[in-house]
C-alpha cells in the first residue's frame, strides 16, 4: 500500500510539462540511438550525460531524460535487426534470428509492431518488478556495514565480465585499471596527493564523465575511421514495411511467450553479470526449447521475435534494481546511469530511498510514462525511424564526435579535459581491438573511491584488523557469490559466448 | 603476439604504479590503512592479470594496415588541434573544420564534407547555445 502511495507521489513529480517533454525527447533520441548500428544504449547515454549536466537540469529531470534514452535504445535496437539483419545494439542480436526472416517474407511491419508490443510488455512488467523488489533489497542493504559493502563492490567487479566472458584475466585487468585511475587525485581520507605527478589538473582526480565519453563515444569514431564503412548499411536495400499493426491472432499466440520471458529477462537483469544481452539470449533459448515443436524458430516465427525483445527490455528494467537499491550496477548502461547520479551528487544505495524518495519514485513513474510513449512512438511512427537508418555514418560520426566535445567542454571549459578525453578515446579503441571489456574500467573509475573508503573504514573500525573483511556471514556469502561468479565463466563462458555470437560478432566490448 | 605485448605493457604499468604508490608521502594524520594499501592491492591484481594475459594469449586480433593506423593518428592530431584551437578560434569555426575533416576522412566527397562540417557546427551552435543556453568557446568574433 505504501508502495502505491509512493508511486502516486512519483507520478505527481514526473507529470510536469518539463519532465514530460524530457521523457518524450529521451524516448525519441533513445530509439534513434538504439536503431543506429554503432550507437548503443551505453554510448548513447554517455554522450547525453554531460549535456544534461551542463544544462543545469535537476536530478529528477536529468534521470528522466537519460533513463528514457536507455529504455528507448532498448526499443530501437530491434529496428535494424529486423530490417537489415544488423543488430542496432548488442541486446538486439537475437532479434535478427527470426525478425529478419519475417521481414524477408514481407512481414516487416508485423515484426516491427509485434516486437514493439513485446518490448512494452517486458519493460512494463520489469518496472513493476523494480517497484516490488527494490524496497526489499534496500531492507537487506541497510544491514550492510563497510566490510559488506567492500565485498559487494568486489562482487560487482568479479561478476561484471558476465557469464559469457571468455577471458577473465582481461575483465580483471579492466577492473584494476579503472580502480587505479580512480585513485588519482587527493586522497579523501588523509589529504595527500596521489599519482598526480605535480599536475594541478589532476588533484581533483580524473572526471569520470570524461573517461566515459572518451571510452564509449570517441572510440566508436576511431573504429569507424579504421574500417571506414562510410556508406549507410541501409543503402541499396529497399525496405518495405507493410502493415503496421500485428494481427490479433499473432499477439494472442505470443502472449504466453511474452509473459514467461518477462519474468526470465527481469531475473537476468537483476542478477549481477547478466544484463540485457544475456536476458534476450536465454529468453530466446528457453522459448525455443519450450514451444518450438515444429522447428519454425529461425525461419521467421513471431514467437522468436517476441521472446528476445521482451527478454531484453525486461532485463533493462531489472538491471535498474541493483543500481538504485545497492548503488552497484550490474551492466554497462546502468554503470553509465550511476555516473549521472554521482555527477549530480546523489549517492545511490539504500539511503537513496529514504533521503531522496522524490528522485527514486519520480524516476519510476517516468519509466512508466516513457514506456507508454515508446509504445505509441514505436508502432505508428516506426517508418520515421527506419528513415533515420538511412543517415550514413560518414555524416553521423562527425556529429557524434563534436557533440561529445561540446558536452565535455561545457562542463569544465578546459582544454585539458578535452585532451584527456581524446586519450581515453584512443585507449578505448586499442582495448576494444584487444577484446578488453570497457565497462569494468568505467565502473572502476566510478566506484573506486567508494570501494577504497569502505575498505579503510572497515579496517580502521576494527583497529587495523584485516580479517574483519570476512568475519560476518553476510560478507562471507557475498565473497562466495563473487568467487563463483568469477570462476564460472572460466568453465562455461566459451560455450555461452559461442552460442550468443554464433551469427555475428560485433560490438563485443560495449555490451549492454 | 599482441596479447603478449599487451600483457608485458600491463606488467610494466603495474610496476610503475607500485613505484608511484610507494612514493606517496604519508601525512602524520593517517588512518589504520593509509593511502598506499589500496593502490598496492590494485597493482597486484593489475600485475597478475597482465601476466595471465601474456602467458595465455587470445587469438590475434585483426589489426588494420599501416594506412588505417595513419588515418587514426591523423584524426587524433586533428582532435588535439581542435581542443587547442577551440579557445583561440571560437567554437563555430573550429568545429566546422574538425567536423568537415572527419566527414571527409569517413568517405564523404569534399563538397559534402564541407556542408556536413558547417551544418554540424551551426546546428550545434543554434541548438545548444542559442536555444539551450550552453556556454561554448568564444572566438575573436564572439562565436
Amino acid at each position: 500500500m505504501e508502495t502505491l502511495a509512493n508511486l502516486g507521489d512519483g507520478f505527481a513529480i514526473a507529470i510536469t510539462w518539463q519532465n514530460l517533454l524530457l521523457a518524450l525527447l529521451g524516448c525519441f533520441l533513445g530509439t534513434i540511438m538504439g536503431a543506429l548500428p554503432g550507437l548503443g544504449p551505453s554510448n548513447g547515454v554517455a554522450i547525453l550525460i554531460p549535456l544534461a549536466f551542463t544544462l543545469g537540469l535537476g536530478a529528477t529531470p536529468s534521470l528522466i531524460l537519460l533513463t528514457s534514452v536507455y529504455y528507448g535504445a532498448m526499443y530501437g535496437g530491434r529496428i535494424s535487426s529486423i530490417l537489415l539483419n544488423i543488430p542496432g545494439d548488442e541486446p538486439a542480436m537475437m532479434t535478427c534470428l527470426d525478425g529478419h526472416p519475417m521481414a524477408k517474407k514481407g512481414m516487416a511491419g508485423e515484426a516491427l509492431s509485434l516486437s514493439g508490443v513485446a518490448s512494452f510488455v517486458g519493460a512494463f512488467f520489469a518496472t513493476w518488478g523494480l517497484i516490488l523488489l527494490a524496497p526489499q533489497l534496500v531492507k537487506i542493504a541497510l544491514l550492510f556495514g563497510p566490510a559488506e559493502y567492500f565485498a559487494l563492490f568486489a562482487l560487482a567487479f568479479m561478476t561484471l565480465g558476465g557469464v559469457s566472458s571468455t577471458n577473465q584475466a582481461k575483465s580483471a585487468f579492466a577492473a584494476a585499471l579503472g580502480l587505479g585511475l580512480a585513485t588519482i587525485g587527493v586522497d579523501t581520507q588523509t589529504g595527500v596527493p596521489r599519482f598526480t605527478f605535480g599536475e594541478v589538473h589532476l588533484y581533483d582526480g580524473l572526471d569520470f564523465l570524461v573517461a566515459i565519453v572518451g571510452l564509449f563515444a570517441l572510440s566508436e569514431v576511431f573504429i569507424f575511421l579504421e574500417t571506414r564503412h562510410g556508406g549507410s548499411n541501409a543503402e541499396g536495400k529497399k525496405i518495405s514495411i507493410g502493415r503496421l499493426y500485428p494481427p490479433l491472432a499473432m499477439l494472442k499466440a505470443c502472449t504466453p511467450t511474452m509473459l514467461r520471458t518477462s519474468v526470465l529477462g527481469f531475473i537476468a537483469g537483476v542478477l549481477p553479470g547478466a544484463g540485457a544481452s544475456l536476458g534476450s539470449f536465454i529468453s530466446y533459448s528457453m522459448e525455443k526449447r519450450l514451444v518450438d515443436k515444429e522447428g519454425t524458430f529461425g525461419t521467421g516465427d513471431p514467437r522468436g521475435v517476441a521472446a528476445p525483445e521482451t527478454g531484453n527490455n525486461a532485463a533493462a528494467g531489472g538491471a535498474l534494481v541493483p543500481m538504485l537499491a545497492l548503488g552497484v550496477p550490474g551492466s554497462g548502461t546502468t554503470a553509465v546511469l550511476l555516473a549521472v547520479l554521482l555527477a549530480l551528487n546523489i549517492t545511490p544505495g539504500p539511503l537513496l530511498f529514504t533521503q531522496n524518495p522524490d528522485v527514486v519514485w519520480g524516476l519510476i513513474a517516468a519509466l512508466f510514462i516513457a514506456n507508454f510513449m515508446l509504445l505509441a512512438m514505436n508502432i505508428p511512427m516506426v517508418g520515421l525511424f527506419t528513415r533515420v537508418l538511412m543517415v550514413p555514418p560518414r555524416i553521423l560520426m562527425p556529429i557524434v564526435a563534436m557533440v561529445s566535445f561540446v558536452g565535455i567542454y561545457g562542463i569544465s571549459g578546459s582544454t585539458f579535459d578535452l585532451l584527456v578525453m581524446i586519450g581515453f578515446g584512443v585507449m578505448g579503441w586499442g582495448l576494444r581491438k584487444l577484446d578488453v571489456p570497457l565497462v569494468p574500467i568505467i565502473l572502476g573509475t566510478l566506484l573506486g573511491n567508494a570501494m577504497e573508503n569502505n575498505l579503510r573504514r572497515a579496517v580502521t573500525i576494527d583497529n587495523g584488523n584485516w580479517w574483519t573483511l570476512i568475519d560476518s556471514p553476510l560478507s562471507l556469502g557475498l565473497w562466495a557469490v563473487a568467487i563463483i561468479g568469477f570462476v564460472m565463466p572460466l568453465i562455461i563462458g566459451a560455450r555461452v559466448k559461442a552460442k550468443m555470437h554464433a551469427r555475428r560478432d560485433e560490438e563485443g566490448s560495449i555490451s549492454d | 603476439m599482441s596479447d603478449r605485448i599487451f600483457g608485458v605493457v600491463g606488467i610494466l604499468i603495474a610496476i610503475g604504479y607500485v613505484i608511484a604508490a610507494l612514493a606517496i608521502e604519508e601525512s602524520f594524520l593517517s588512518d589504520a590503512v593509509g593511502p598506499k594499501a589500496f593502490p598496492l592491492i590494485i597493482a597486484a591484481i593489475l600485475g597478475l592479470s597482465s601476466a595471465v594475459i601474456a602467458l595465455r594469449p587470445d587469438a590475434e586480433p585483426t589489426w588494420p594496415g599501416l594506412g588505417r593506423l595513419v588515418e587514426i593518428a591523423a584524426a587524433v592530431v586533428v582532435m588535439i588541434l581542435y581542443a587547442e584551437m577551440l579557445p583561440v578560434a571560437g567554437f563555430v569555426i573550429a568545429t566546422a573544420f574538425a567536423a568537415a575533416y572527419l566527414a571527409w576522412r569517413l568517405g564523404s566527397v569534399p563538397l559534402e564534407a564541407v556542408l556536413t562540417g558547417i551544418g554540424t557546427s551551426v546546428g550545434i551552435y543554434v541548438i545548444f547555445h542559442l536555444v539551450l543556453g550552453l556556454s561554448l568557446a568564444r572566438g575573436p568574433f564572439g562565436f
